[in-house]
């Protein structure tokens, strides 16, 4: 969780100096949720995020550096500089990105699932028992594509956990203006899967709920919808000047804010000393400024990239004037983006 | 003296030819002829059976044996683990399928119409043809979303359009349509091993047409190129590229040289060969069922003049649907869509836009 605070903490300052660009939301708050399911799972268990999805990147085990490389937009990010704040995916820890269309990621990661239950039985891989987690806000859930999985990972019993992170707001809009009915885990029911509440801000609690929703999901007994009352405690995304929420609103938060709670429950009850949370604050910190570093230095993509990786297979690119295939000419990288 | 024959030649007919014809449609006595439906079911059996990865999915596949009967059989076959019946959820389904291709296997979506997939345009732009790209080469999708598109007969203005230009104006896909029984089979089989995500607009009018198919055809291991257009009939006086449908007006109608080209694959598109086609005969005339704004025939038509503007002898013809949402009328969608006569007048003024002067003489 701190690496996710501090991180976040940094990319504020990157991009206020110019160095990271675009969109970027950033988890500020909201930690607990994704310490807490995502650091129960495998390596092969796969995590479908949203654009704010560079801690749900960090909590999977994607390094520091990579993830700060990408959002510099350097050609030693987890993409390459290709994808970047938004679009973070890495094969070897099996996040299946960052998407930005909001609910678009929840049928990738039933699909996920899906795929988990197919090796299963079709193809027989016997112990394959992976889950997937779909993490997305309150304001995906009136979206048309949350209800269709809903329906079809409890039709097909498939081995997902919904978690819906609700931080109250979408961008501007509140929750309670949107929504017919606010309470989300109740959505669940309605589909044939349990719907639960958490307090999100208490990593804890979460972990206990997010137990056994990845249980259940192993054992073969179907999905999972879990609402994580949380909350954002920066604007939407960097470029939101933040107006809309109430500054009592804020403070209520602020004062549940889950490193704190944690370090307090540490302490008192003797699990750790301030020396040693002191200690970890300043690895982290290290880890983060290494991160910056190393990130600041890496090169920025070459010419040549702009064409590589639109195709597994490059062929698509199709035949050149001289009738062979474009991608088997040397030079073919080196033009320009005009194919 | 070859040029004045030509120009008898010109003038003579527009008829059919029939001996013409009939040569082109039995080229192979021992050849078996087989409809497209037959040869989509053939293909996809057999993809099935060699890669267990392979599974279908769309609304209608199974129990219903498809709802063009193009996966008649396969239910039976393969089970509902590997043919499934989805509900009515374009976006749900198709994003579910881009999910199963992240992790190596291989879906094979159905709409029901490309109409249809406009539902689910965000998943087959946005999380399957951009993620090789925004992962840096980690994540592939190697999905192939296939469906009737284009216009069937009296299904009104939102179950007839054509999506093969904006499907084809997306970098990281692979648009494909067949048009005869070799198409289809090749194609198909060639979309399902490839390791990216491939539209593959088939045609419903075509469904039942037979068309003779060698044994090379019928041979599991056929798969025809992605990216390679086929000339389908020899000729010098004008190109006419065409693709699905239209390539069938196009063989009925000789009587001016035409050479033929079966696009095939209109992403990418076979440039090479149109434009060698185009430096043969200097005309050209682009054929699609289509809107005409921003379509096949307006990419093709830029694609000729960029690279081979000196061997035009006359503007490039382009020859699209109407400019309308479809009709329901039988008279008026018959009017809406290319018919060979729309051709034959575009090809006559292609050709007698510059006549050759010894034929004056």
């Amino acid at each position: 969780m701190i690496l996710g605070r501090a991180f976040e903490d940094m990319c504020a300052q990157m991009y206020y100096r110019g160095k990271m660009f675009g969109f970027v939301h950033l988890y500020n708050g909201q930690e607990a949720v994704s310490t807490g399911f995502i650091k129960l799972l495998k390596q092969q268990d796969s995590v479908v995020s949203t654009y704010r999805d560079h801690v749900h990147a960090l909590s999977k085990g994607v390094p520091a550096r990579a993830v700060m490389s990408e959002l510099f937009g350097k050609t030693t990010g987890c993409c390459r500089g290709q994808g970047g704040s938004m679009h973070m995916f890495s094969r070897e820890h099996n996040l299946l990105g960052g998407f930005a269309f909001i609910g678009e990621g929840i049928p990738v990661a039933t699909g996920a699932a899906f795929t988990s239950k197919y090796k299963r039985e079709v193809l027989k891989e016997a112990d394959c028992d992976h889950v997937t987690l779909a993490f997305f806000g309150d304001g995906t859930c009136n979206n048309g594509q949350f209800f269709e999985c809903l329906n079809m990972a409890a039709l097909w019993k498939l081995p997902i956990v919904f978690v819906v992170e609700n931080n109250l707001w979408a961008i501007g809009m509140s929750h309670l203006r949107a929504t017919s009915d606010p309470q989300i885990y109740k959505k669940g029911p309605a589909f044939g899967m349990p719907g639960i509440h958490v307090d999100g801000m208490d990593v804890l609690k979460v972990r206990e709920v997010a137990k056994d929703a990845i249980g259940r999901a192993r054992r073969g007994e179907g999905p999972t919808l879990v609402e994580c009352e949380t909350y954002r405690f920066r604007g939407h995304s960097l470029a939101d000047p933040d107006e809309l929420r109430d500054p009592a609103e804020k403070a209520h938060y602020a004062a549940r804010d889950p490193i704190t709670a944690l370090k307090k429950y540490l302490i008192e009850n003797s699990l750790a000393s301030e020396a040693d949370l002191k200690a970890i604050d300043k690895k982290i910190d290290e880890v983060v400024e290494d991160a910056v570093e190393f990130a600041d230095e890496s090169p920025v993509p070459s010419q040549s990239q702009l064409l590589e990786n639109v195709f597994a297979d490059p062929k698509g690119f199709g035949i050149g004037p001289d009738g062979r295939y474009r991608c088997e000419d040397p030079k073919f990288t080196e033009g320009t983006a005009h194919v | 003296m070859l040029a004045i024959a030509r120009q008898r030649m010109l003038g003579q007919s527009f008829k059919k030819i029939l001996p013409a014809v009939s040569v082109l449609r039995s080229y192979s006595s021992a050849a078996k002829q087989i409809t497209v439906r037959e040869a989509l079911n053939s293909a996809l059996d057999e993809e099935m059976s060699a890669d267990p990865k392979v599974f279908l999915m769309g609304e209608e596949v199974g129990e219903y044996q498809g709802a063009y009967k193009i996966t008649k059989g396969l239910l039976e076959k393969y089970g509902p683990e590997r043919v499934l019946d989805t509900p009515i959820t374009e976006a749900g389904f198709t994003g579910i399928g881009v999910g199963a291709a992240y992790y190596g296997l291989k879906p094979v979506v159905e709409f029901m119409t490309f109409n249809f997939s406009m539902q689910a345009i965000d998943h087959i732009i946005n999380s399957a043809a951009k993620s090789n790209y925004m992962s840096a080469g980690q994540i592939s999708v190697p999905i192939v979303f296939r469906g009737p598109n284009g216009a069937a007969a009296g299904v009104g203005a939102q179950h007839s359009q054509c999506y093969a230009a904006w499907y084809a104006s997306c970098p990281g896909l692979k648009v494909l349509s067949p048009y005869n029984s070799e198409d289809a089979r090749g194609l198909l089989k060639a979309a399902i091993r490839d390791p990216d995500p491939v539209v593959f607009l088939e045609n419903e009018l075509l469904y039942g047409e037979s068309f003779p198919v060698s044994d090379e055809v019928l041979d599991s291991s056929f798969c025809l190129p992605i990216g390679k257009a086929k000339i389908e009939r020899e000729g010098k006086d004008v190109t006419i590229t065409a693709f699905s449908k239209m390539a069938a007006e196009m063989l009925e109608k000789d009587g001016i040289y035409a050479e033929v080209i079966n696009l095939r694959s209109i992403r990418p598109l076979d440039r090479s060969t149109i434009n060698a086609s185009v430096r043969k005969t200097n005309r050209l005339i682009t054929v699609e069922e289509g809107f005409p704004q921003h379509g096949v025939g307006a990419e093709i038509c830029a694609s000729v003049v960029e690279e081979s503007f000196s061997y035009l002898d006359a503007p490039v013809e382009r020859i699209a649907g109407a400019d309308v949402p479809m009709p329901y009328a039988a008279n008026l969608e018959r009017m809406a869509v290319p018919q060979v006569e729309d051709i034959v007048r575009a090809a006559k003024r292609a050709c007698y836009r510059s006549v050759p002067l010894a034929a004056t003489a």
